[in-house]
């Protein structure tokens, strides 16, 4: 298990240079996730964890860009990798799947059109070899009649369907990583959950390694081996997945988990984080969620570390709920 | 990229407090080319007002012009050395500097009026069209979509064949030509606003139609409609100037920038170069000014456009 | 599909006969013909001899209906001035006004289309700007102004294009085009730059506005996450999602261009349809004025049709016959 991992992000900054000043979206982020590994990222909206995604495959838009850190992708720097070098690896080593499976699709251009272009783009085979994997992507995700429904256009089909076909997408060239951003937060439970099978299982059957940004802890417990979490585009915690979530160190963290419904806590009242993100160009100084944190005191107004406070477990707070962590 | 979108808008009003207007001012002096174009406007807005102060020669008067000072090159100086004639003479002896002051005015009061009169009326009974709604507002927004469909030129070229010429009738002919716009997109804002939450609170709290209409729906439609005005502004002086050029506009006893080029036309083949081009220039300045000034307020008060 | 057709069909007939009626009663409108045609030291006698001979005599009513019984059996009548049938007059200078306009359509596409794609793609760089400045340059000259100025600048004192007249028509499988001859071509090109400048100047707005909100979209920065080549994700994922509207307005916008021609026509002497209108609005011709706003009108609406079932092929989410109305 010493090979090197397949992504490691060390201290990444990606900030966008706005009319009303520098927005520090991504900001001293670091993380690693090993070949057949998932990792959850979660963090709010505007935490900076879809940036972070967008960063590993060089797609951020200006006025955003990458000032700092590195993302090693099996040990080569990404972060200041060439145009045509990150393009040779975006959807053939990386790929990424996408929120809203509504929008991903191109509306005027057929499926098989957006499938046998992107086999075309890595790979140098015949139009009609190409048109067969496609195919087999398709009846791989789950959809019937493939070779009929490679001749509709995305919007006949439905949202969950469409999710599949970003997924046969991202999965035609077996890439080692997938990043997933939310990809079952627009569909229905009941098609949430037959997606993140389908999306586990192919990776166990691969050895994908997988970034799953989300603000859902459940979808996290359910599929994560570790996780990360996000506030204000720093990393609060990070840990090994039944560490994070049984034992919380950090107070947001620990909010996060209060106010997920439980069948475990039924009939007790569900906690709230008072307040609102910050927004990321009028950061406190120190920690950024001593605003709303209820353990926060004036040793807060600096920032503090991401310090490793149990084995394999870090968080970043001066305050840390340790006497949970301890047991 | 869309959480960082909404961070950046949540932060901005925050940021400095600000009126509105100076809000609106501060985006709007962004461009520019649309502080330029402002600039211009003004310039020639204050030229058009000044025009019997300032110009050198009243060209309407016919005792002031000699014939012999006719087509002279710009520069030189009349027979009786009273006046310089900084851009030439047309065939009639008219100072062109000064035609082109008072033709300014003229083609300016045609485009603004004829604009405001649209404005007025095509704001009515899109508004009108949006409140009845059902079978009226159907029969209303046909006829506008038929008069969208046919080309401003033609409709503008039978409408003053049939008037005849004369000032008046050009602004007729432009006011037919313009409401339509107005009266589309005044209705279009107003089904949007009718829609919000306000305009029901207003009619739960029995505020008589005509009111609810005037007092809440009409000045929430204002800024698509001024942004709508500033173009046909542009658009009518362009289009008056275009039919005086066809021998349909305004009469030649009182040339707009249109009738002047017009009148140049003919000598422009024999090099006679300043009848046509400097009054041309002029209007050409005006109306990109106005198009500076109207393209900024569009990107500015379009609440999609907005970062 | 054929159902819509004919269904759009019979609404056009229904729209061109009511514009029909519209235009005969405003052209009725217009001075008295008779006043013009005759000679001035004409007796009354004479006078009433011309009304009657033009039909002119008779109420507007009974006038109307006789052009409708005309009109259907493919009469429109007779110019009072040429004494020849108005709709073969039309007819023989529709041509050259049809060539025009459409050289002048092609041009801008292939000259606005790269021009506000590029702009789009770079809005804050010194040419994105430039090409900005440019296009509210261009569609704010008056067309006639640019028509002047291009005559003084190639034809005056360059000497370089000719100023006025088609030049020589050549054919080509049977069709008559000044593009089928060098003469003719030279001819075309500065009354086409004219008619063009102002159309350019819009497919670069729309072009540019179409590119900067559709490369936000999700499916172009997919596109780009499945690593195709920028050329592609531009020239297919962005160009076919931007052709629609532009498609959209350029084919409505044709009828305002022969519209325009007008003015064009005027200034380069070209010998269409628009040259004919204007004289036989100063002639009081009024069977001629007729024709003209029946052909355009035609024009206009069959226009409208094509764009539709254009627009059908371009965007797959629109199917005929269940939209609009």
């Amino acid at each position: 298990m010493s090979e090197t991992p397949t992504l490691e992000v060390r201290n990444l900054q990606t900030h966008f240079f706005t009319r009303e000043g520098v927005l520090k979206a991504v900001d001293d982020v670091s993380f690693t996730v090993r070949a057949g590994e998932v990792m959850g990222l979660v963090g709010e909206s505007g935490s900076g964890k879809t940036v972070t995604g967008f960063s590993v495959l060089g797609l951020v838009d200006p006025p955003g860009r990458i000032v700092g850190g590195s993302i090693l992708f099996k040990g080569e720097d990404l972060a200041h990798a060439g145009e045509e070098r990150l393009r040779a690896l975006r959807g053939s080593r990386i790929a990424m799947i996408f929120q809203d499976p509504m929008m991903t699709l191109n509306p005027v251009l057929r499926v098989d059109t957006q499938m046998i272009e992107a086999i075309l783009a890595h790979e140098k085979v015949s139009e009609r070899a190409a048109r067969d994997r496609a195919a087999a992507a398709l009846a791989m995700v789950g959809i019937a009649a493939p070779e009929e429904r490679l001749l509709a256009y995305p919007h006949q089909f439905s949202g969950g369907m469409r999710q599949r076909v970003a997924i046969a997408i991202a999965m035609l060239h077996r890439p080692d990583l997938i990043i997933a951003d939310e990809p079952t937060t627009a569909l229905d439970v009941t098609i949430q959950g037959q997606i993140l099978y389908e999306v586990q299982k192919l990776c166990r059957e691969t050895g994908t390694a997988l970034v799953w940004v989300t603000h859902d802890l459940t979808v996290v417990a359910g599929l994560a081996d570790t996780v990360s979490v996000m506030y204000a585009g720093k990393i609060v915690e990070q840990g090994r997945v039944d560490d994070v979530l049984d034992r919380p160190l950090h107070p947001y963290t620990n909010g996060l988990l209060g106010s997920v419904p439980s069948r475990n806590r039924r009939g007790q009242k569900l906690r709230q984080i008072p307040g609102m993100t910050p927004s990321l160009l009028r950061l406190p100084e120190g920690c950024a969620f001593r605003s709303r944190c209820p353990r926060a005191d004036q040793a807060c107004a600096q920032m503090p570390a991401l310090a490793e406070l149990a084995p394999g477990h870090l968080a970043r707070c001066v305050h840390p709920h340790l006497e949970t962590a301890g047991a | 990229m869309s959480a960082t979108g909404q961070d950046a808008a949540a932060g901005a009003p925050a940021m400095r407090v600000e009126t509105p207007l100076a809000r609106f001012w501060s985006e709007f002096a962004e461009s520019r080319l649309a502080l330029l174009g402002l600039a211009l406007l003004t310039l020639v807005a204050l030229i058009a007002l000044l025009a019997p102060l300032i110009a050198p020669q009243n060209p309407y008067d016919l005792n002031q012009l000699d014939i012999m000072d006719a087509r002279l090159a710009p520069g030189e100086v009349s027979g009786d050395g009273r006046i310089t004639y900084w851009l030439g003479t047309d065939g009639q002896g008219r100072d062109m500097l000064s035609a082109m002051m008072y033709g300014l005015r003229i083609s300016l009061s045609v485009g603004a009026l004829s604009a405001i009169f649209a404005m007025a009326l095509g704001t009515i009974v899109g508004l009108v069209a949006a409140w009845l709604g059902g079978r009226w507002e159907a029969v209303i927004m046909r006829i506008v979509d038929i008069q969208l469909g046919f080309p401003a030129i033609l409709v503008a070229l039978i409408l003053l064949s049939v008037l005849g010429q004369g000032v008046d009738k050009v602004l007729i002919a432009l006011v037919i030509v313009q409401w339509a716009y107005f009266a589309r997109t005044a209705r279009g804002s107003a089904l949007v606003e009718r829609r919000r939450e306000y305009i029901e609170a207003a009619s739960c709290l029995d505020l008589s139609g005509p009111r609810i209409v005037l007092r809440h729906l009409l000045p929430n439609c204002l800024p698509p409609l001024i942004v709508i005005a500033t173009i046909q502004v542009a658009e009518a002086i362009a289009l008056e100037a275009t039919l005086s050029f066809l021998g349909l506009g305004v009469p030649v006893t009182e040339p707009s920038l249109g009738m002047l080029i017009a009148n140049g036309f003919n000598f422009l083949l024999s090099g006679y170069y300043w009848i046509s081009v400097f009054p041309g220039l002029l209007l050409a300045v005006a109306i990109v000014a106005i198009n500076l000034v109207g393209d900024q307020l569009r990107d500015v008060l379009n609440p999609r456009l907005r970062k | 599909m054929l159902v819509f057709i004919i269904r759009r069909l019979l609404q056009s007939l229904l729209a061109l006969a009511v514009m029909s009626l519209l235009v005969f009663v405003g052209v009725y409108l217009i001075g008295d013909p008779v006043a013009i045609l005759a000679s001035p030291d004409a007796t009354e006698v004479d006078r009433e001899q011309i009304a009657r001979a033009l039909g002119l005599d008779r109420p507007l009513w009974e006038q109307y209906a006789l052009f409708v019984g005309e009109a259907l059996r493919g009469n429109f009548g007779k110019s009072f001035v040429f004494g020849q049938p108005a709709m073969g007059l039309i007819f023989e200078r529709m041509g050259a006004t049809v060539e025009l306009a459409l050289v002048a359509t092609v041009v801008s596409i292939l000259v606005g289309l790269p021009l506000g794609i590029y702009a789009g793609l770079r809005p804050d760089g010194i040419a994105g700007r430039s090409i900005m400045a440019g296009s509210i340059l261009g569609f704010s000259l008056p067309t006639f102004w640019v028509g002047l100025m291009l005559i003084m600048i190639f034809a005056v004192q360059l000497g370089v294009l000719p100023a006025s007249g088609r030049g020589e028509v050549g054919s080509f499988l049977g069709l008559h085009s000044s593009l089928f001859t060098l003469n003719g071509i030279v001819h075309l090109i500065l009354p086409a730059t004219t008619l063009a400048l102002v159309r350019a100047a819009t497919t670069i707005r729309l072009a540019r506005a179409g590119v900067r909100e559709v490369l936000h979209m999700d499916y172009v920065k997919f596109a780009r996450a499945k690593g195709l080549p920028e050329r592609r994700v531009i020239g297919v994922h962005v160009l076919k999602n931007i052709m629609i509207p532009i498609v959209t307005v350029t084919g409505l916008e044709i009828g305002s261009v022969i519209a325009f021609a007008v003015v064009t026509e005027t200034i380069y002497a070209w010998p269409g349809m628009g040259k004919l209108l204007i004289d036989s609005i100063v002639n009081l011709d009024r069977p001629v004025v007729v024709a003209y706003l029946i052909v355009v009108l035609f024009i206009l609406v069959m226009l409208n049709l094509v764009v539709d079932i254009l627009y059908s092929v371009l965007d797959p989410r629109v199917r005929l016959g269940e939209q609009k109305g």
